[in-house]
């Protein structure tokens, strides 16, 4: 509530040494820009409060449910690095261990904010790394209702921001941001996310399609903080309120600073992972 | 006998004089009637769904909602994009119509309830350099490809089985956008919405590009159109009825307060009828709709007996309120059997397999129990507060001679007439098994609907109605089977040789290309992966890289245990339909392994045995209205015999008109199933009027077969003739509606009443003949 006095206050202030400066000023640009900064400034936060994570490894369980109700399971092993360059994304390395199928499959991404990502898989099968060629981010990630960047690390430099307001989420306080994203191929016209303002952790993000009708709800839960400092959420819930399609992704235990460095994620290293 | 209809007819004095008497209250309750009933229209809408056309407990449709929920609901609008400008003819691979479907691709993701778009231009074209692959739109840019990059992208085109046919004509000169939509099915206006934008669209990519002809068609656009023709008939059918029924009762009637009564018995009936459907939550459709304008048909029937009574013994120098009384009395017994037979007839339709007939039939029940209640309350109730004009005379009226020469006809001739209409129905009869069912759904509209023009043009082209088939494999993840796949590809190239497929989408066509992609373009990989893992690592890479809403969920089902393959049929008629269902049902069961075998389903198999499943229940709920209006007919006639006997005409027409129509037109819907206790519930009229004047002249009277046959044709056939042809005007100005259900269901009732007329004024008497002169010898 302060806080929106203060800027309505500041705003005032503008406005009226502009107009004592003779310069006509629209006072919803103002207050527009205002609210981007705000947004951003959030956002920025919470993905600040992250920083110096260094690397990190889990295991993760998919889970994917249809219209009517079937489901099928995959199990993962997921590993980060963190880039500390704000304006390069992290790097991340997923090894696939069922279905037994594509055991062994090894998926290495490069995130990039505006650009395509840099991805390389290993096909045991095959027995060799592919380079994949493709714009596309926000497909779905192995049949699943998530985009392999709806659960990798937000970049806080992929999306333009806004802030709308400030409500009560579950037991805590959020502040709702919109993200628009800046990349071109992105399925999404808009997201607007709930950052909660005890933990600066996001809880819940909505998912606007290309027509700007909501597409899909993610929820996150079961945040466990590690180091005392950096929370994970240990369950996130994608629902797609469209084809009524969801999936699940439940998280083991967080090992910290494993020792892992560049030199662990580069195409090399691929083949040979278990 | 005599103490029985006595007491009706003293029941009837008593009533009329109580209606009389109370004549503004019965006026003023009528009236509330109408207006609370009418309260229910304000809750009509129009269903904007095929499905509404199919019971929750049809197998087809539960096999079919199976399908699209494990895999994605295949709702969708087809745009069918042709160059029309002289140069480009040859080709859409112009850098001008790529353009224009490049566009028209990015803003129809915009359609509401748009979940997948897919065009050439966005068609996921994988290629690989060395050890990368790259997946790309096939056109980006379009505006700014060189002639080269596009003559590329045409062989791209024409040699990719998932969009040859499919998207993109062999000749490549045609090309369609597809898409998908995924209804919250909350509410009916969805439909419309999404039709809306995308007509819009189309106007906006014409009007940008002059040179592209759009043509709109799909299943989204079909449930649109069943609601359009519904408004449209609705518009056109309602006033055009009315119109004719004034001018049918003042042509008959001559005298203004008939003609006034007459008009607001219907009207109000009718009103009554889609009143209570409205308080029913029905959803309309153009089935449905149809029931006021069978109502304000029906309604006319009861009125128009008692007041041709009313005139008849006016002019005989009764005087008004005397002729009310006289004319209910007269007609009280008829009027409430032939509105109980003509309900029991419509009430029978729920025994169809559609519900938009239940409605049909409950609606116009309801409509026709009103008609009768108002003639009998609301009829002479006005009729004694209005002006009467009718001059007392004693000439004959021409009609009445007429009807004197055909009694004295059929008295002296009737075993020749026996003889000849027994030979008539037989021969029409032998025509019934020629007759072969049809049920297009782009074909039950006519061409004054947009939705029947464009899609008649797309269908030069492409493919409308899909066959879906779910394979399933052998356990979870068992679609990267080799067996699987390889079983798989047989199964999809014997469907593309069929000679009704225009194109068939299957996984087995990605899998090829991705392993050659994965070999370096090697054409010698062009074919099923050796193995599960490697398959399955194939698809993982792929997904990977597609793009938000072109994902292979709607080809592959969750777990990978079962992939979807849709063989499009162009233009197929029911019996093509279900020739191509019964070969590949044939060809799966001989040559894929047990687990592999499954169903055909989709909205076209629906349709395929839709008449089927509606004969075989219409045949039941036929042959129980026809016991139950001869009950009825027994009791009320009091008379086994003569209620046996009222089968024979009451039912033969039936057979007449089945054979009439095979021999005229040999081809029906599924609206002919209904035709039989719809028309039956009618055709029985004229056998009730005729019989109950026949028996009122027998024991009444004491009257002879012949003089009684006599008094039936002289006191009642002028009204049943009248009748009949206010039936038939109803019934052709149901053939005018724009959807074809409705033109059959018209035009088959109509062959119906006229078959029935004849038999009535023909055989009828001459049974009777036979039977009560036989009786007489006995005595």
């Amino acid at each position: 509530m302060s806080l929106i006095k203060k800027y309505i206050v500041d705003i005032r202030l503008i406005v009226f040494i502009s107009a004592l400066l003779g310069i006509q000023l629209d006072i919803n640009t103002v207050l527009a820009e205002s609210l981007e900064e705000k947004g951003f400034n959030l956002a920025a936060r919470s993905d600040r409060s992250d920083r110096g994570f260094g690397d990190s490894e889990t295991e993760m369980t998919m889970i994917l449910r249809n219209a009517a109700g079937k489901s099928a399971s995959r199990t993962l092993r997921f590993t980060t690095l963190e880039v500390p360059d704000e304006s390069i994304g992290d790097k991340s390395l997923i090894l696939f261990s069922t279905p037994r199928d594509i055991e062994g499959t090894a998926l290495l991404s490069h995130a990039k904010m505006l650009a395509p990502d840099n991805q390389w898989l290993y096909l045991p099968a095959l027995k060799r790394v592919k380079r994949i060629s493709s714009k596309n981010k926000s497909g779905p990630f192995v049949g699943s209702e998530f985009a392999f960047e709806d659960f990798t690390a937000s970049e806080l430099n992929k999306f333009k921001y806004s802030y709308l307001k400030q409500e009560v989420c579950e037991n805590l306080t959020c502040d709702v941001i919109e993200r628009t994203p800046l990349y071109d191929n992105s399925g999404y016209t808009k997201q607007i996310a709930w950052v909660d303002s005890t933990d600066y952790q996001l809880r819940k993000i909505e998912f606007y399609d290309r027509k700007g009708s909501l597409l899909k709800e993610l929820i996150f839960e079961d945040y466990r903080i590690y180091e005392e400092k950096y929370w994970r959420p240990h369950r996130l819930v994608m629902k797609n309120l469209q084809t009524k399609k969801s999936s699940d992704l439940v998280y083991g235990e967080y090992k910290f600073k494993v020792g892992l460095t560049d030199i662990d994620f580069v195409k090399g290293r691929l083949p040979g992972l278990r | 006998m005599e103490r029985y209809f006595k007491a009706i007819d003293e029941f009837s004095l008593r009533f009329t004089d109580g209606v009389i008497r109370y004549r503004w209250t019965v006026l003023l309750l009528a009236i509330l009637v109408t207006v609370g009933f009418s309260r229910g229209m304000g809750g009509l809408e129009f269903a904007s769904n095929y499905r509404t056309f199919f019971s929750d407990e049809n197998p087809e449709l539960s096999a079919f909602e199976d399908l699209q929920a494990t895999y994605t609901k295949n709702d969708n609008i087809l745009f069918v994009v042709e160059s029309i400008s002289d140069v480009e003819k040859q080709t859409a691979f112009t850098s001008y119509t790529l353009d224009a479907v490049e566009k028209l691709t990015a803003e129809a993701w915009k359609i509401p309830y748009a979940i997948r778009v897919d065009s050439v231009t966005n068609f996921q074209y994988t290629k690989a350099i060395g050890d990368e692959l790259i997946v790309t739109d096939l056109v980006i840019d379009a505006k700014n490809l060189t002639p080269s990059e596009l003559l590329l992208r045409k062989e791209i085109s024409l040699n990719e089985p998932l969009l040859v046919n499919n998207l993109v004509t062999p000749s490549g000169v045609v090309t369609a956008v597809n898409v998908v939509l995924q209804y919250p099915e909350a509410s009916v206006l969805e439909v419309p919405e999404a039709v809306l934008a995308a007509r819009e669209l189309r106007e906006r990519i014409e009007a940008e590009f002059s040179g592209v002809n759009i043509s709109l068609t799909g299943v989204s656009m079909l449930n649109n159109a069943f609601s359009e023709v519904g408004l449209q008939d609705a518009g056109s059918l309602t006033p055009l009825m009315f119109l004719v029924i004034l001018t049918m009762s003042w042509l008959i009637l001559r005298f203004f307060a008939g003609t006034i009564v007459i008009f607001l018995v219907v009207a109000f009936s009718t009103v009554v009828g889609m009143g209570a459907a409205g308080f029913f939550g029905v959803k309309l459709t153009p089935i449905s709709m149809s029931a006021s304008t069978v109502i304000l048909t029906l309604a006319v029937a009861d009125s128009i007996h008692i007041l041709i009574s009313l005139r008849a013994l006016m002019r005989e120098g009764l005087t008004k309120s005397e002729a009310i009384s006289e004319a209910v009395r007269l007609n009280f017994m008829p009027v409430a059997i032939t509105s109980i037979t003509t309900i029991v007839g419509f009430l029978a339709l729920n025994f169809s397999d559609s519900p938009p007939f239940w409605h049909l039939g409950n609606i116009t029940a309801v409509g026709i129990l009103a008609a009768w209640l108002f003639s009998i309350t609301l009829l002479p109730a006005m009729i004694s507060l209005l002006p009467v004009n009718i001059k007392m005379t004693k000439e004959t009226e021409w009609t009445q001679r007429v009807m004197g020469s055909l009694a004295d006809f059929v008295i002296s001739n009737f075993r020749k007439i026996l003889v000849v209409s027994s030979l008539v129905v037989l021969v029409f009869s032998g025509f019934i098994p020629t007759i072969s069912f049809n049920d297009q759904w782009v074909e039950y509209f006519d061409t004054s609907i947009e939705f029947r023009r464009e899609s008649d043009q797309a269908l030069k082209n492409f493919g409308l109605y899909p066959i879906e088939f779910s394979v399933p494999a052998l356990n979870t993840g068992g679609v990267s089977e080799p067996e699987y796949l390889n079983y798989l590809e047989e199964f999809t190239d014997f469907l593309s040789t069929q000679p009704e497929v225009l194109h068939v989408y299957s996984i087995t066509d990605v899998m090829k290309r991705l392993n050659k992609n994965m070999h370096g373009d090697d054409e010698d990989f062009y074919r099923i992966p050796d193995s599960r893992e490697l398959s399955a690592q194939y698809l993982l890479l792929y997904e990977l890289s597609l793009p938000y809403g072109l994902d292979l969920n709607d080809r592959i089902n969750v777990d990978k245990s079962a992939t979807r393959v849709t063989a499009m049929l162009q233009k197929a008629s029911t019996s093509e339909t279900k020739n191509f269902l019964d070969s590949s049902r044939k060809w799966m069961a001989q040559n894929l392994p047990e687990y592999m075998q499954s169903q055909p389903t989709s909205a076209q198999v629906m349709f395929t045995y839709i008449t089927e499943r509606n004969i075989h229940n219409m045949i039941f709920g036929t042959g129980v209205a026809i016991l139950a209006i001869a009950l009825i007919m027994m009791v009320a006639l009091r008379s086994l015999r003569l209620g046996l006997l009222s089968m024979m005409p009451n039912t033969l027409p039936l057979l007449m008109t089945f054979g009439a129509w095979a021999l005229l037109f040999g081809e029906v819907g599924f609206s002919v199933a209904t035709v039989a206790s719809i028309s039956l519930g009618i055709i029985v009229d004229d056998t009730v009027h005729f019989l109950s004047k026949y028996v009122r002249a027998k024991n009444e009277k004491g009257l002879s077969a012949e003089e009684s046959i006599r008094y039936a044709f002289s006191s009642v056939g002028v009204a049943i003739v009248v009748n009949t042809i206010i039936l038939i005007s109803g019934f052709l100005v149901l053939t005018a509606s724009a959807f074809k259900m409705n033109v059959d269901l018209g035009l088959m009732t109509i062959f119906s009443i006229l078959f029935a007329l004849l038999l009535d004024f023909l055989l009828l008497p001459a049974l009777l003949l036979v039977i009560d002169r036989e009786k007489t010898a006995d005595l």
